[in-house]
């Protein structure tokens, strides 16, 4: 039962499963001292989400939402960006996809497609 | 070329020389920049300033154009203003033609440039000459982000490691003098005053030196205590620096005029 169970802290999915167990010096010398990668996402203007953009280094939000401002928007690509360190972004297990989302597949009372619209509401 | 001697004329040029020199030293960095995203940044600002130049530039030209008999002169181009005017006859301040320095020297030259020019178009917007005002409201939008950009460094490197600090310090100490420059009044400026054309500068003075005093106590660093000050480029007259950079800037057009590509 301990094997399924493991407890886990922020940043420390995969490669970096022992960030929290370190000192934070020896975590910068182990980042080599760069600056935190922090993930980009941005709005268009005719969106309705931010989509991911890509990822830049920064040293602080402030800075982060000017170098997303600087290296993804110069082609008015959006008009609203959001920044989040990448280790504070968890990601499902690509490995464990079959358990997570096949068992939908097969459940299609699930969708609301049985019943019929009204003429009225058919351009809903 | 005749130098033109018309007020106007000269006050347009002088902020189209500032945004072109300080786009050029900019522009240095790209390629060199110390990290990519701030090497894209400050390019971006490059080119934000040599877009203004541009409009300045044009402005310029139409004028010069009006008012001489082009069967004597041909006709000026922005083109022309830029690559092939004499060192003399460029109006921009010392500041914007100091070297690039390192990190710190270019955020701080930025710092001391953008607040002036955030506080300046602000005035500008108000000029009765409409294509002045113009450009003012259009360069306002992106000087604001170069203020930001450039005070937020200054106070990162300042409140920083001992070595950015002591960097910033140096430049600091090394940029100072050349700051009052940029809110001395030009006799073409002040000639522009009663017609409400120009910006007088006297206005924007204690407001650049507020920003600039908030932005160096939150950077933890001192005012400087440097009361010299070096003028004279608003009048034509440089340091060794604008010849260096215009023979480079201007080598291609003057060795092969009206090159193309």
């Amino acid at each position: 039962m301990n094997k399924l169970v493991k407890k886990f802290y922020y940043g420390d999915y995969g490669d970096k499963e022992n960030a929290a167990s370190l000192p934070p010096d020896a975590l910068a010398a182990a980042n080599g001292n760069s600056w935190p990668l922090w993930e980009v996402f941005i709005r268009s203007k005719q969106g309705l989400d931010h989509k991911h953009a890509g990822s830049l280094h920064a040293a602080d939000a402030q800075m982060a939402i000017e170098n997303a401002r600087d290296v993804y928007t110069r082609r008015q690509e959006g008009i609203s960006l959001w920044v989040v360190e990448s280790k504070y972004i968890h990601a499902s297990n690509p490995a464990e996809a079959g358990s997570l989302y096949d068992p939908a597949n097969d459940k299609v009372y699930r969708h609301p497609t049985f019943y019929d619209l009204p003429n009225e509401l058919k351009h809903m | 070329m005749k130098p033109s001697t018309d007020s106007l004329v000269l006050y347009t040029l002088h902020l189209a020389d500032n945004a072109l020199m300080l786009g050029q030293r900019n522009a240095e960095w790209t390629g060199h920049g110390p990290v990519l995203e701030q090497d894209i940044a400050i390019s971006n600002i490059a080119l934000d300033l040599i877009g203004q130049a541009r409009n300045f530039y044009q402005y310029a030209a139409k004028q010069i154009n009006l008012s001489t008999d082009q069967s004597i002169n041909p006709a000026v181009t922005e083109d022309s203003l830029a690559y092939l005017r004499n060192e003399h006859d460029f109006m921009n301040c010392l500041l914007v033609e100091l070297p690039k320095g390192d990190w710190a020297v270019t955020v701080l030259r930025q710092f001391f440039f953008s607040t002036y020019q955030f506080y300046f178009y602000g005035q500008l917007i108000n000029s009765k000459d409409s294509t002045l005002s113009a450009v003012a409201e259009k360069s306002l939008k992106e000087v604001t982000y170069h203020l930001r950009w450039s005070a937020e460094w200054v106070v990162r490197l300042g409140d920083g490691t001992m070595e950015s600090q002591q960097r910033i310090s140096n430049a600091l100490n090394d940029l100072w003098p050349y700051t009052a420059e940029l809110t001395t009044l030009a006799d073409y400026e002040e000639a522009l005053l009663k017609e409400r054309i120009a910006v007088d500068l006297n206005s924007i003075q204690p407001l650049w030196r507020n920003k600039i005093d908030e932005i160096l106590a939150t950077a933890t660093l001192p005012t400087p205590k440097n009361l010299e000050t070096r003028t004279g480029g608003k009048q034509g007259k440089h340091t060794n620096q604008l010849a260096i950079i215009l023979k480079e800037m201007q080598y291609l057009q003057r060795t092969h005029p009206g090159a193309i590509w």
